[in-house]
């Protein structure tokens, strides 16, 4: 082996770059296979744990890490003779470049998958640079579409993807207006303006009107944005049924307290992956502002004493319970479901065990697991709604822990 | 949409953000006014001062109103020397130098703040960040109120300084005719610092003002800074009475525009009115007739 540099000339090996990093990367997987037969399963964890998106990235990790731990207290994968899982965790530093640096790092380390990505663009990105190496990998939460139907064969994901999302969360607020005697018949939305907002603006400005909802303004802002007083004054002075977010994390936040703050109150406030709406740390820390808001998002399932476990671990760490921790959890069982099953590390037999799972041991409120095109059937959002101090699941009935409250009652 | 309920509220809310631009023009218009530099380490030195506020609080639990205590001083201190061992030294009293050195400052400035604390954007929460004080149909948020408060008084703080005591008087003699100046026996170089100085102090109340409704990142300064070179060209280069009525001008300007053309679009208002007033009165609102 220690010849292979020799042989290998850097004249040769800059004339043909393609030959040259197939070479580099059959040199580096030796020692990879060296290491599956010491009795540990290498998987890639890639998370955005610096930049933008950090808190999330960070979270995802938390998660995946809590998974991977719980796999090798258990005796690790049974199949390989209790073959420890080895994580190599990866920093997609919140940008696709970043994510697919580290696919090709993992890659060449010989991880036989990868979970992870958290934003769509990274996993869309990360996910064809793995595809090149028939490498598996595992969408953790990337709701766009496009992520499963580019006809990647290694490519899986296990939540559900935008289409299913805003398809649910319309039928069900359809269902909760209805129930409460169709006191909602117009609406705004606050949309942040990158693809992810912008996108399900478009979408519910299209779908809205179908059922029986008037938009009256939709209202774009930049990331970051550090003031909504005139957002806010638009929504008071057109006065709106409901109103519907669509941002991330800290102009959610935003927007409710300048909504609090101005003494604006819709019958409704009702997001869609809505970016503060079903986190523990909103309601904690600002429990008026997030008071009755309702979301279509992912859950766990509030019936699965595992989840609950998760839960309270994850609480006694002092971290919140967030979606990036229980799909990341969720997400690292089915891979070693998978592995355990394919009773190797090799990638093509993973990806065939991947495609043919009807794994169940996770913690979401999901239907049986059943992948087509690499898009999980049975994978569904859930209603979520703050009540007290606390966060409900409204809407499906199966899962849900309390009924909604719609109007929001005068203060 | 021209209804009073939203009108007074954005004019209210305008005044209020027109402030603290006016701030950060005020320390750029006295540079300007007396050094003729253009400072394009402004916004870093603003930035820098935010993360200095961010960190007094997350850090020390010190509020960011008292936070200003100590870094007035201490940015004062960081502008004096910056234009006495290192500005002024290395621009040899030139013009195009000066503008070559800031903005050399800026970039080593703002790098340096992502190498220490990378590129996320940070924002405080102050228990009373959200409290309204109302003011006829509006509510408008207390630290805004506290911010156009502390801003009135800094620019009649300034406007004394400069018109009554001695160093006052040296900082207008230097900006009028430096050679006259030193011959009457003041001390050039460090009357330069000292003015350098006091920009940099304003910058660093106006990010303590700031911090506690806005968000820190190692480039969040320079959004204020483009605001604030428009606000000196509008206002007259050197006006102090010119950079505070120029600076809520742009503020209720930008409220409102937002209000029309959307929040991503606010700014293009601003700018069509400083086309407008550099076409009727090119020297600006206060500045010397051209």
């Amino acid at each position: 082996m220690s010849r292979w540099p020799l042989r290998l000339s850097r004249r040769k090996f800059l004339r043909n770059t393609a030959f040259g990093a197939t070479a580099a990367a059959g040199f580096l997987h030796a020692p990879a296979i060296l290491r599956a037969q010491s009795a540990t399963a290498k998987i890639g964890v890639l998370h955005p744990v610096s930049g933008a998106l950090s808190y999330s990235g960070q979270q995802g990790r938390l998660g995946a890490t809590m998974a991977i731990d719980d796999i090798n207290a258990a005796g690790g994968i049974k199949a390989l003779g209790g073959a420890k899982i080895d994580p190599m965790l990866g920093d997609a530093q919140s940008t696709p470049d970043g994510g697919n640096a580290e696919v090709e790092k993992m890659n060449a380390a010989g991880v036989c998958a990868i979970v992870g990505g958290y934003a769509s663009a990274i996993c869309l990105a990360a996910s064809q640079t793995a595809a090149r190496y028939d490498l598996p990998y595992v969408v953790d939460v990337g709701v766009v579409d496009s992520i499963v139907t580019r006809g990647l064969k290694n490519t899986f994901r296990f939540g559900p993807g935008f289409g299913v999302i805003a398809k649910t969360a319309l039928d069900n607020l359809v269902a909760i207006n209805d129930q409460a005697g169709k006191p909602a018949k117009t609406a705004m939305i606050v949309h942040e303006d990158s693809a992810f907002g912008a996108g399900l603006a478009k979408l519910l400005n299209a779908q809205l009107p179908d059922r029986g909802f008037q938009v009256l303004e939709t209202i774009a802002h930049p990331t970051p944005t550090r003031e909504f007083e005139n957002v806010v004054l638009k929504i008071k002075a057109q006065n709106p049924d409901l109103v519907i977010p669509a941002n991330y994390y800290n102009e959610y936040v935003l927007l409710a307290r300048t909504m609090q703050q101005q003494r604006v109150r819709p019958k409704g406030i009702y997001s869609v992956l809505g970016g503060a709406a079903s986190s523990y740390k909103f309601v904690k820390e600002f429990p008026e502002a997030a008071q009755y808001i309702m979301d279509c998002n992912h859950w766990f399932d509030p019936k699965n004493p595992k989840a609950l476990d998760l839960k309270k671990r994850v609480e006694d760490k002092r971290q919140f319970y967030t979606y990036e921790v229980y799909m990341n959890y969720s997400c690292i069982l089915l891979l070693a479901d998978a592995i355990e099953r394919a009773s190797s590390t090799d990638r093509a037999k993973i990806t065939d065990a991947l495609a043919r799972s009807t794994f169940s041991g996770h913690v979401m409120p999901y239907g049986p697991t059943k992948f087509i095109d690499g898009q999980n059937q049975g994978a569904a959002p859930v209603n979520t709604q703050v009540l007290g101090n606390d966060i409900q699941v409204i809407l499906p009935a199966q899962f849900a822990s309390a009924k909604p409250v719609f109007p929001i009652p005068p203060a | 949409m021209l209804s009073p309920v939203i009108l007074v509220p954005a004019v209210i809310n305008g005044l209020m953000a027109g402030a603290v631009y006016a701030l950060v023009a005020l320390g750029l218009t006295l540079i300007y006014g007396v050094l003729h530099i253009i400072n394009f380490a402004h916004g870093a030195l603003l930035t820098a001062a935010m993360f200095a506020a961010f960190f007094a609080f997350t850090l020390l639990s010190i509020d960011p109103y008292l936070a200003a205590i100590v870094l007035t001083p201490l940015f004062f201190g960081v502008g004096y020397a910056m234009q006495r061992f290192i500005i002024g030294p290395a621009a040899h009293g030139e013009d195009r130098s000066f503008l070559l050195v800031t903005l050399g400052l800026a970039v080593v400035i703002e790098n340096t703040l992502l190498y220490f604390f990378r590129a996320d954007t940070r924002t405080i929460n102050l228990p009373y960040a959200f409290d309204v004080i109302e003011i006829g149909p509006a509510f408008v948020a207390v630290p805004r109120v506290i911010a156009f408060a502390a801003v009135i008084a800094v620019a009649i703080g300034l406007w004394t300084f400069m018109r009554w005591t001695d160093t006052g008087k040296a900082i207008r003699a230097v900006a009028k005719e430096k050679l006259g100046a030193e011959l009457c026996g003041i001390n050039v170089a460090h009357i330069s610092a000292v003015t350098f100085g006091v920009g940099t102090a304003c910058v660093a109340i106006a990010a303590c003002l700031l911090i506690p409704s806005y968000y820190v990142n190692p480039t969040a300064g320079e959004a204020f800074v483009l605001i604030a070179f428009t606000i000196v060209v509008l206002g007259g280069m050197g006006s102090i009475a010119g950079a505070l009525l120029g600076g809520l001008c742009v503020g209720v300007v930008e409220s409102v525009s937002s209000i029309f053309l959307g929040q991503s679009l606010g700014q293009i208002g601003i700018f069509i009115m400083f086309i407008a007033v550099l076409l009727a009165r090119p020297g600006g609102l206060f500045g010397a007739r051209l």
